[in-house]
């Protein structure tokens, strides 16, 4: 039978062929270059979505496809592309993020000078983050992780004039390295074990017991290692809010809606690895509990609009991490399902904040404020993202939300409940301290701020739109994605180790995260709308405290002096040896050879009577020896 | 009473090592080709000798000094051309000012 999954290669390649037709082109197409990034990623799109369509409502079969592309000895190692229920959502949300940011993007970054560049990486990136969930295997998972991260980098450090930028574009490729090293040793340690990188071989030898438990374990938790990275989870989220660095719809596409995703995503394609082992879950939902809070009372503070926006990325990936780690079906379910959530909404949060940023100039939140009648549609939109991320009824959020606080409510798992919801109170409060000064009160700075055009606008809406209304796909009433993601193999090894169970939520768990959520609103609306409470009562109160969160728990620093400095420190020392012990023994072996040179180089004084003499006193030196050797040889024999 | 090899030997060796001697130490570049001739001589001496006193005398030896000698005497008229021409551009016959080689 034919089906439209057969076609989900040809999902990657339109944006590889909008790259190299960029690349190519790119200095005749100049802002064309927009157009040509859209419309291919246009196309991409509406496959991805028939392919979705495919999957969720003509319920067509998972659809593999394997290339021979490598044999050592025995093995072979194939390429290829896989769909499934987990992948077909993935590839919607990456099409559908790229082509929003794409046509975002036309607007926003008119008149840059390097203009066809920034779509080139963008279609890049996009090639590559398809081609990442399309991965039936590790190898070429592996591959694409690495592409997302270049392009990452790239984009980071667009503006590369700026220090900071550069300084930023190179800390988020070293801090992610660090995590990559740990997936690469997971897949190696794999195919030690199981001769094979493809996921289903990889499964299967772990569901019939023919690797060590211990090994299982280690294996999860370097992957997760991979995920800490990539995902910015604690210890390694101090490069994701310096990569706010880069243009503001690159954070939107890649550290907000899609790659930092990938960390996640990867622990959900390799789900059935980590449900073998209790002590891997319990790591993946410890580090992201308290990820989520950690980051979330670093956002609390923070002055710069899209860092903390960045820190609420961390946190919010922390909660997915979370959710993936109470384990079961419904950790499953709800880690994938915020993942959506996040993407529609964080996407839309960080695209509003460009908007403003692009109207006046300045990040700094304390010099906006009163943007409301200046810039309704992004105001209004802007304040969608903040509701459907605080997690308010009937939005998005919630329903996430509420599945993630479910989850780990029907695990049991309390002290995790208790870090989610308290989470869900500082997200909700800083987001609206945002909220509130950026929109209301009066204009602090000084700038002429008005409406962004249509062509920002547009995306805006739609992903309002969809901030909106994603939610509703999987209610506690209506798990219609639940239950279309468990329909999978996945799904199938859940079941076998958790039971076909889903919790099911109780509905003072929702009435509770509701209250928690509005509690946070309130309060930042007494504190920035209001007035009614000083902002400044608990710096006063703890100075301690707020310089504790502000200065972001010292992290950074903490990073400088005990790896950074001593690693400098061991650099400068090898580098002493290098230039004095190594070189110096280069040069001085150099210095021998020219020494001896210029010696003879004055026996060359173009006189023929001293080469004669020199000829002379070497014949008498050769007769010598000779002499002395045809006697028994009485003196060199000794 | 007759004069053996070794004295003929003994004569040639005194006058090669005289026009070694010259041919390395003499500033005039006349008395150096003139030494030279004296070098050129003193084997002379040798081959004659050898060909009178050697192994298997034949007369080869004295031949080959005839050839020596005429080979020699075109070398001469050589080397003066040569001298000649550096004394016409150097406007000296000084061996030790003579350092083309070195360029």
């Amino acid at each position: 039978m034919v089906s439209i999954l057969q076609y989900a290669w040809l999902i990657p390649l339109f944006p590889l062929l909008a790259f190299i037709v960029i690349v190519s082109f790119g200095r005749q197409l100049k802002e064309g270059a927009a157009i040509v990034g859209i419309l291919l990623t246009g196309a991409s799109f509406v496959i991805a979505a028939l392919v979705f369509a495919g999957k969720f409502w003509w319920n067509a079969q998972d659809y593999k496809f394997n290339l021979e592309w490598l044999q050592v000895g025995d093995i072979f190692i194939s390429m290829g592309f896989e769909v499934n229920q987990l992948n077909a959502m993935m590839v919607l949300i990456v099409t559908l993020v790229s082509l929003l940011v794409q046509i975002y993007s036309k607007g926003y970054m008119h008149g840059d000078e390097r203009f066809p560049v920034f779509y080139q990486y963008l279609a890049l990136f996009t090639f590559s983050m398809l081609g990442l969930v399309l991965s039936p295997n590790l190898l070429q998972l592996y591959i694409f992780w690495e592409l997302v991260g270049v392009c990452s980098f790239l984009l980071v450090g667009y503006y590369f004039f700026k220090p900071e930028a550069k300084a930023a574009a190179k800390k988020a490729f070293i801090v992610t390295r660090i995590g990559d090293l740990g997936l690469l040793i997971a897949i190696c340690l794999l195919f030690w074990w199981t001769g094979s990188f493809e996921y289903s071989q990889i499964f299967e030898s772990v569901a019939f017991g023919r690797m060590n438990p211990w090994m299982v374990t280690l294996v999860a938790i370097l992957i997760f290692v991979g995920a800490v990275g990539k995902s910015g989870q604690f210890p390694l989220h101090t490069w994701l809010p310096d990569a706010m660095e880069g243009p503001t719809p690159v954070s939107a596409l890649i550290h907000a809606a899609t790659m930092v995703a990938a960390g996640v995503y990867l622990v959900a394609a390799t789900y059935p690895l980590f449900i073998a082992s209790d002590t891997a879950l319990t790591v993946v939902a410890y580090i992201g509990g308290f990820t989520a809070i950690f980051a979330a009372s670093i956002g609390l503070t923070q002055r710069d609009i899209k860092r903390v926006l960045a820190y609420s990325t961390v946190s919010q990936l922390g909660y997915m991490m979370l959710a993936l780690g109470v384990a079961g079906a419904a950790g499953y379910v709800a880690g994938t399902f915020h993942l959506m959530t996040h993407a529609f909404f964080k996407a839309l949060l960080f695209l509003a904040a460009g908007s403003v940023i692009h109207a006046v100039h300045t990040q700094d939140v304390f010099e906006m404020g009163g943007l409301w009648k200046k810039m309704p549609v992004t105001a209004l939109t802007f304040l969608i993202g903040c509701l459907a991320i605080a997690g308010i009824f009937p939005l998005s959020g919630f329903w996430s939300k509420e599945a993630i606080l479910a989850a780990a409510f029907g695990a049991h798992r309390y002290d995790l409940l208790l870090v989610a919801l308290v989470a869900a109170f500082f997200t909700a409060f800083y987001m609206f301290r945002l909220f509130f000064l950026t929109f209301t009160g009066e204009a602090r700075g000084q700038h002429q701020a008005h409406e962004s055009p249509s062509v920002m606008t547009g995306p805006l809406m739609i992903l309002a739109l969809l901030a909106i209304v994603s939610g509703f796909v999987n209610t506690p009433y209506a798990p219609a994605l639940g239950n279309w993601l468990l329909d999978s193999a996945a799904g199938a090894a859940i079941s076998m180790v958790f039971g076909e169970e889903m919790a099911h939520a109780a509905i003072w768990l929702q009435i509770a995260a509701l209250a928690v959520s509005i509690l946070g609103i309130v309060l930042a609306y007494l504190m920035y709308g209001k007035k009614s409470i000083s902002p400044d009562t608990i710096p006063e109160i703890m100075p301690w405290l707020y310089q504790l969160s502000y200065r972001k728990f010292y992290v950074d620093e903490i990073y400088h002096h005990v790896f950074v400095r001593p690693l400098g420190w061991l650099g400068a020392g090898l580098n002493a040896f290098d230039r004095f012990v190594v070189d110096g023994l280069v040069g001085l072996t150099a210095k021998i050879a020219a020494g001896i040179g210029s010696l003879h180089a004055k026996a060359q004084n173009g006189q023929v009577q001293s080469y004669g003499t020199m000829v002379l006193f070497g014949l008498m030196l050769l007769v010598v020896a000779v002499t002395l050797l045809a006697q028994g040889g009485g003196f060199f024999a000794k | 009473m007759t004069v053996g090899l070794t004295s003929y030997l003994m004569v040639a060796l005194i006058l090669f090592c005289v026009g070694l001697y010259g041919a390395l130490t003499k500033r005039n570049a006349v008395i150096v080709l003139i030494s030279i001739e004296l070098m050129l001589n003193a084997v002379n001496i040798n081959l004659v000798a050898f060909s009178k006193y050697g192994l298997y005398p034949n007369v080869a030896g004295q031949i080959f000094t005839l050839f020596s000698m005429t080979v020699a005497a075109a070398e001469v008229a050589v080397g003066l051309a040569i001298l000649i021409a550096l004394y016409r551009n150097k406007e000296t016959v000084n061996v030790d000012e003579m350092d083309q080689m070195k360029r």
